[in-house]
């Protein structure tokens, strides 16, 4: 049985036909092209399919686009600002907290909602909200490394704060 | 002679992680093509079975199915990864051997309606005795899993030995035997296996996977599908993680190119999460009876190991497995004489293969531990016994293996002095001799740390099909724009070989990274790249970038010398310029360069090649284990066990990495520290096991896996060695640093509690039953207690090469001469 739903993604709102059935992964993917999200486990435990619902994060794996009309659904593609990068988008490229990257819209989300929340978490902080993210590639070390520089960032009002630029690390010699 | 480097050594971006915070990065599953079709396997419920037939009618007649297949629509032809073990099919058509085989294929017009139809194919199978543990094959010889392999349900049984072990044993001060158990456990990359393929009219073929070996994908398609390779082209998408469970071909792979054929439309299949753990070819579980002689000072006499593989139903690596058990052991301690024997055995479970580290962290887990065990009996720091017991860099070991360049003194040492060893040791162990006193309602925790080493292959020194062409193949266009596009088949699995391209070809030619475009794994473009395997990317990749990049600067150098009336050899490029160093306000732009370049020479396009030096030891099984050069590590362990509980709670994790050279020292932290994550989930939580035959936790909710909160802090520390092999003196980073991590936890909790848990995962559970043991009064000691009834094969006798010197000057082929 299909139904009629709207919903609003990203500031942008739309009208959809989809089976009743249908998780708002599904629709996000399949019907919106909003390829960003992405599967996991299907079953709500990994944290991969992330997204935020009125700034909160929800597995979109088993939520129902029916239950989440009028709310402001946020996915990854959603985190720039026009072509400029959230500073958790930009720190996570910068550190290397992205390998296979798979993993890496969910957390990015996650941790966009706890900064929201909490805009200088300890490092015990971001390991709680991060905890139902699984990453397999990068131990987290980097992942919470970008986030403490997101933080440090956005709370000191200086994008550039924290670089580990090419300019400032030593030559090296043979 | 002192060199600069611009980009090496630069903690720089990876050059694919912009698209990938950004969601914009297209794994396989993120692929949709016009008109495409989705498919689903049917899968065996049953581990061992014979399939009497099969109808298809029902599932045909389902409205939205496009086609319905089984094994009689394949051309009859079995295969595997390895030419010594073609024992699969994509779709059994006469028998399963495990929970999860495939059998029959669906293409619909959704998933939905695949799904569905599936259901409705009806299989008539005649269940046979499943066998699931090596006991049980070993028990019952007349329950044949394969008519092939070294006797009933025996895969592989091998036997090597270098030197007098038992006069080494004969001279040594104590001789140690114990018994190891390590339980498979399977990869867990966040992606599950996905495959678009798409057949076009004119007969050609295009797959798009997430597989690590698009080379060796696209040669076994064409024995399986039983069309020319030259029609067949296979593109390896950005992978979501490998860690080498997407190495093998697989059924969605083979059945969406069959599916795709007969309906003329693209076909994806991607696989459901439990369908991935049924893929498997994850570690082995392996059980190992390990004997060494040590002298008072902690001096390794010799060493005598035997490993009992349980393979599962297929070949798979597994021959290669079986020899990984054994064959790196030796390239750590000095070990004058050394025997292995292996033996994998077929059951009815998820075929294992490799996982990162590839047979070889089972035997260092028993390796390390039994060294541990050895060092308290003489009375010596492990610490400073291992030390003491190093291989000497350019020499040979027993088994003929090659090292080269090792830093692994050094990384001993960094770990020690980061940890504060000394201390901690000698405290926490004296802590454990008194007896807890507290409360009950408090926790009785007790803290240890413990210490462990490893060593890596950069590479597999021989390819899995014999032959004498490259390992790896660039080709380098620069074109007038003052860009350079680098053409070659390696493939991205997360580790960052994309990246490592465009800074070793930025680096040659003095270009940014950013100028470099990279065009990775796609085998009607690219030059072969034998794949994401044995740490070799890195390595010959990079060597084979570097080739074609200095032959491109040779071009480029010889046009601009014309032009400005120097010598081409006093010409450098750097900063996007080539010019002569001492006068480099004349110096040209890069773009400008290549202009002149193209007019003196035409096209500037230039292929590297690159394959490991030839250094096999000339005996049969030598083939395995050679490499450029190996990788050291180094780590120590501090947590705390609670008594009560038998919990271990993990706090710290120094570990100390010789990299040769850090080529971009944010990634290899970042590898490190992944491998450290991985090592910890093997040592404590995860384990691949099978009640009534099918598996105990096939989704990620069962199967758990660290999170954040059960990941301590990895401190990680690079030693540079500059490796002569190694590209600007790199070595392999992925791999080796999750080695040593299981048995300085089993070390560390030894020293907190004073149980011996010699059996991973170590769970609470296990530590417990020690625990309880210890209040017993017996022997603290949780593990196997005996090994199989089994006969190993007449051993191959070789002389042992150890301590003999490095060959002067290897062969490498394809190399340029004097550069």
């Amino acid at each position: 049985m299909n139904i009629r739903i709207s919903l609003s993604v990203n500031g942008e709102s739309c009208e959809l036909l989809v089976p009743v059935h249908k998780t708002l992964l599904e629709v996000l993917r399949e019907d919106l092209d909003l390829i960003g999200t992405k599967h996991g486990c299907e079953l709500g435990e990994c944290g991969t399919c992330t997204v935020l619902v009125d700034g909160a994060p929800v597995l979109s794996c088993i939520a129902l686009p029916a239950d989440l009309q009028e709310r402001e659904i946020t996915t990854v593609e959603g985190m720039a600002d026009g072509a400029r990068l959230h500073p958790l988008q930009q720190a996570f490229a910068e550190l290397g907290a992205a390998q296979c990257g798979y993993c890496t819209p969910g957390i990015l989300l996650t941790a966009k909602a706890l900064l929201a929340d909490d805009p200088a978490p300890t490092r015990q902080r971001i390991r709680e909200a991060l905890a139902g993210n699984l990453c397999r590639c990068t131990g987290y070390t980097k992942i919470l490394d970008a986030v403490e520089l997101a933080a440090l960032r956005t709370t000191s009002d200086s994008p550039t704060v924290g670089r580990r630029s090419p300019a400032e690390a030593p030559r090296r010699e043979i | 002679m002192t060199k600069r480097f611009s980009v090496i050594g630069q903690p720089l971006p990876k050059i694919d992680a912009w698209g990938k915070v950004i969601g914009e990065t297209r794994y396989t599953d993120d692929l949709v093509l016009p008109r495409m079709a989705f498919g689903k396997l049917l899968r065996s419920p049953h581990a061992h079975a014979r399939i009497r037939g099969m109808d298809t009618t029902r599932a045909r007649a389902v409205p939205g199915v496009y086609a319905v297949i089984t094994g009689a629509d394949l051309p009859r032809v079995k295969f595997g990864i390895l030419p010594v073990s073609q024992d699969e099919e994509a779709l059994c058509t006469d028998k399963v051997r495990m929970v999860g085989d495939a059998v029959g294929a669906v293409a619909a017009v959704d998933e939905e309606t695949a799904d569905r139809a599936c259901r409705l194919i009806e299989v008539d199978y005649e269940p046979l005795p499943a066998l699931m543990s090596i006991q049980e094959s070993l028990a019952h010889p007349e329950v044949r899993i394969h008519e092939y392999g070294d006797g009933p349900n025996v895969h592989k049984n091998v036997a090597l030995q270098f030197g007098d072990v038992e006069a080494a044993f004969a001279a040594a001060d104590l001789v140690r035997e114990d018994v190891f158990f390590y339980e498979g456990n399977t990869h867990l990359p966040m992606e599950q296996h996905a495959a678009v393929a798409h057949a076009t009219a004119d007969g050609k073929l295009t797959l798009w996977s997430s597989t690590q070996t698009p080379h060796y994908v696209h040669r076994l398609l064409a024995k399986i599908l039983d069309m020319p390779a030259a029609h067949i082209r296979v593109i390896a998408a950005p992978v979501g993680g490998g860690f080498g469970g997407k190495l093998d071909p697989f059924a969605h792979e083979i059945a969406a190119c069959r599916l795709s054929q007969l309906i003329g439309r693209p076909v994806k299949i991607a696989c459901t999460r439990e369908e991935v753990f049924y893929i498997h070819r994850g570690r082995h579980p392996v059980l190992m009876w390990i004997k060494t002689g040590f002298t008072r000072a902690g001096d390794i006499t010799g060493c005598h190991l035997k490993t009992w593989l349980d393979g599962g139903a297929y070949g798979s690596y597994g021959v290669a497995s079986t020899f990984y058990t054994g064959v790196i052991n030796p390239v750590t301690y000095k070990m004058p004489v050394y025997k292995f024997e292996g033996a994998r055995i077929f059951t009815n479970k998820p075929p294992c293969g490799p996982k990162r580290g590839h047979g070889t962290p089972q035997p260092r887990f028993a390796l390390e531990v039994q060294l541990d065990k050895a060092a308290e009996q003489l009375g010596l720091d492990p610490a400073d016994m291992r030390r003491r017991i190093l291989v000497e860099p350019f020499t040979k070991t027993a088994n003929h293996l090659t090292v080269t360049t090792i830093g692994l003194g050094e990384c001993i040492d960094k770990v020690v002095d980061a940890s504060g060893w000394r201390d901690k040791a000698s405290r926490y162990r004296a802590a454990a001799e008194v007896e807890t006193r507290k409360p009950l309602w408090q926790p009785r925790r007790r803290r240890g740390v413990g210490i462990a080493c490893s060593s890596y292959m950069t590479g597999a020194g021989t390819a899995i099909y014999w032959n004498s062409m490259p390992h790896s193949g660039v080709v380098l266009r620069a074109d007038r724009s003052g860009g350079v596009t680098v053409l070659c088949g390696a493939t991205d699995i997360g580790q960052g070989s994309d990246s490592i391209l465009a800074y070793l070809v930025a680096e040659v030619l003095g270009l940014d990274p950013k100028d470099v475009h990279v065009h990775p794994a796609d085998t009607s473009l690219t030059p072969v790249d034998l794949g994401s395997y044995s740490s070799r990317v890195t390595l010959m990749c990079g060597q084979a970038a570097i080739q074609a990049s200095e032959r491109l600067r040779a071009a480029i150098f010889k046009a601009v010398a014309a032009r400005l009336g120097v010598d081409a050899a006093t010409l450098a490029a750097r900063d996007r310029k080539v010019g002569v160093p001492d006068d480099w306000d004349k110096a040209v732009d890069f773009a400008q360069a290549v202009e002149l370049g193209e007019a003196m020479h035409g096209v500037l396009a230039f292929a590297g090649s690159y394959a490991p030096p030839k250094r096999a030891g000339k005996y049969k099984g030598g083939g395995v284990g050679p490499s450029p050069c190996y990788s050291y590590s180094a780590c120590v362990v501090e947590l705390s066990v609670d008594e009560d509980t038998g919990e271990v709670e993990l706090h710290d994790v120094w570990i100390a990495h010789d990299i040769g050279r850090a080529l971009n020292p944010l990634l290899v932290e970042g590898q490190v520290e992944g491998s450290v994550y991985m090592g910890i989930g093997e040592a404590v939580m995860e384990a691949q096991v099978f009640r009534k035959n099918v598996h105990k936790a096939p989704s990620m909710l069962e199967y758990k896996s660290p999170t954040t909160l059960e990941t301590p802090e990895i401190h990680t520390m690079l030693v540079e060695t500059d490796d002569p092999e190694g590209p600007f003196g790199a070595k392999e980073a992925g791999q080796g640093p999750l080695l040593p991590v299981m048995p300085a936890i089993a070390n560390a909790i030894y020293q907190a509690v004073g149980v011996r848990v010699d059996e991973i995962p170590i769970t609470a559970e296990k530590v417990l039953k020690g625990l309880e043991l210890k209040r017993q009064g017996k022997t603290a000691r949780v593990g196997p207690d005996r090994v199989p009834l089994f006969t190993f094969k007449q051993p191959l006798v070789v002389e042992s090469a150890f301590g003999a010197p490095a060959d002067a000057i290897a062969v490498r082929p394809f190399a340029d001469d004097g550069s």
